[in-house]
């Protein structure tokens, strides 16, 4: 294989690969956000650290 | 007696005798690694890179020098942790032990610019192709774009071992002086207008379960589409998973610190040793400079370029400035845009955003290394 075309290959297999890869985990991303969304508990830590001293 | 004397008193005046008859080039690397040693004591320039790798260049270009030898000190270091990739890798749990992905899980999208970022190293592999470069030495120049030390260093040791100090000087150098690179590109290729734009305040919006499934999942996808690059990536998610998992508070602490302090001094000092004066002071190094600074500068415009495209997709709620910070330079990249964001609007905080970015670049850096050996491995050249 001369080196134009292996270059050429290679920005194209390997800059489009990492860039489909990424945008496949950016999607696997905003999936597991929606099937595992924030707690209350986490996002306001110091209000339901006020609810539980209520309760206490 | 008086031979004996004076065959004592030549083995003393050896040294000397070789710096005045064939060390030059010594003598050069000396001046080298005097002028590392001062960068980074006195510049502050990666001072943990630096310091070693200026001592082990001293020590190697000594006249006479045996630290690379067969059993040498250096060579002992070289192979236990460079030429097996044991050093890189043991770095990168450290780095994942110490990256949080919340702001790049807060936006997801994001992780674009981190691979838009990379786009420099294929530039690059093909400039230093023209060059006449042979394949796989241009492929490890090109990695210097990743802007990523321990990277680098996992290619080049395995493809090109004999451009190793250059590329791992290169590399630190550069990911240093990326507050001096970036402004002027990222200035010239955009818009006062696109400088200013606000991308409000970053908000929880991720769950302890998605940090701690975050890198089992990039870990399965990306090893099932680039396993060469497996050890890499998978050891940065480990340092991860350790950190968010919660409950090896002591491994994560010694991957933050005992474990990259330690691999970081035998991994400049062997880098160090590599940079012996007959073997390092060629026209190739040059090339290898002036090639990893072209690969940084594409990077950093196909970064701010791909955020300016994403701007105009989201219709303006993206500011492009953070697409120079889709390299894998953490967290230096981010900074570097909130600084020049602030320029133009004083309460403009891009620093979160481009964190996320930064991250997605750390990310991009090694998918991108991964997939280019990958590459290679399916057109049989490795």
């Amino acid at each position: 294989m001369d080196n134009l075309t292996f270059g050429i290959t290679m920005t194209i297999v390997g800059m489009g690969g990492t860039l489909v890869t990424l945008w496949l985990l950016s999607l696997i991303m905003l999936i597991l956000k929606k099937i595992f969304p924030i707690e209350t508990a986490e996002q306001r830590p110091e209000e339901a650290g006020r609810k539980e001293s209520k309760n206490d | 007696m008086t031979e004996a004397i004076l065959a004592g008193l030549g083995g003393l005046l050896s040294g000397i005798q070789y710096l005045f008859s064939q060390g030059l080039p010594n003598v050069v690397m000396l001046f080298i690694a005097a002028v590392l040693l001062y960068l980074g004591i006195k510049k502050g320039v990666e001072p943990l890179l630096l310091v070693p790798i200026g001592f082990g260049c001293l020590l190697v270009n000594m006249p006479l020098s045996d630290v690379m030898d067969q059993g040498g000190v250096l060579r002992i270091f070289y192979e236990m942790g460079i030429l097996n990739e044991l050093f890189p890798l043991l770095i990168f749990v450290g780095i994942g032990a110490m990256t949080d992905f919340g702001p790049l899980l807060e936006n997801p999208k994001i992780l674009l610019l981190g691979a838009a970022g990379q786009f420099g190293i294929f530039l690059t592999l093909i400039l230093a192709l023209a060059l006449g470069f042979p394949k796989l030495e241009a492929v490890s120049i090109g990695i210097i774009g990743a802007c990523d030390g321990p990277t680098a260093i996992y290619v080049t040791s395995q493809y090109a071992p004999k451009l190793l100090g250059a590329v791992s000087v290169a590399a630190y150098s550069y990911m240093s002086l990326v507050p001096i690179i970036q402004p002027p590109i990222m200035r010239l290729l955009t818009t006062k207008k696109e400088r200013v734009i606000n991308m409000g305040v970053v908000k929880k919006t991720v769950s302890k379960r998605t940090l701690l499934l975050f890198p089992i999942v990039v870990t399965a996808v990306t090893g099932l589409i680039a396993p060469k690059g497996l050890p890499l990536m998978g050891m940065i998610m480990l340092g991860n998973f350790m950190k968010e998992s919660g409950v090896v508070a002591r491994l994560t602490h010694a991957s933050e610190n005992e474990i990259p302090n330690i691999v970081t001094l035998f991994l400049g000092l062997a880098i160090g040793g590599t940079m012996e004066g007959h073997a390092f002071l060629k026209a190739q190094t040059l090339a290898i400079f002036g090639l990893g600074f072209t690969a940084i500068c594409l990077d950093t415009a196909a970064g701010v370029l791909f955020g300016k495209l994403m701007c105009i997709m989201t219709r303006g709620k993206i500011n492009p400035l953070i697409g120079a910070a889709g390299i894998s330079a953490y967290p230096m990249a981010a900074r570097v845009a909130q600084i020049q964001g602030q320029k133009y609007k004083k309460n403009n905080y891009l620093l979160m955003h481009a964190m996320g970015a930064n991250t997605g670049g750390q990310i991009g850096s090694v998918m991108a290394a991964a997939v280019m050996l990958s590459v290679l491995k399916g057109m049989g050249l490795i």
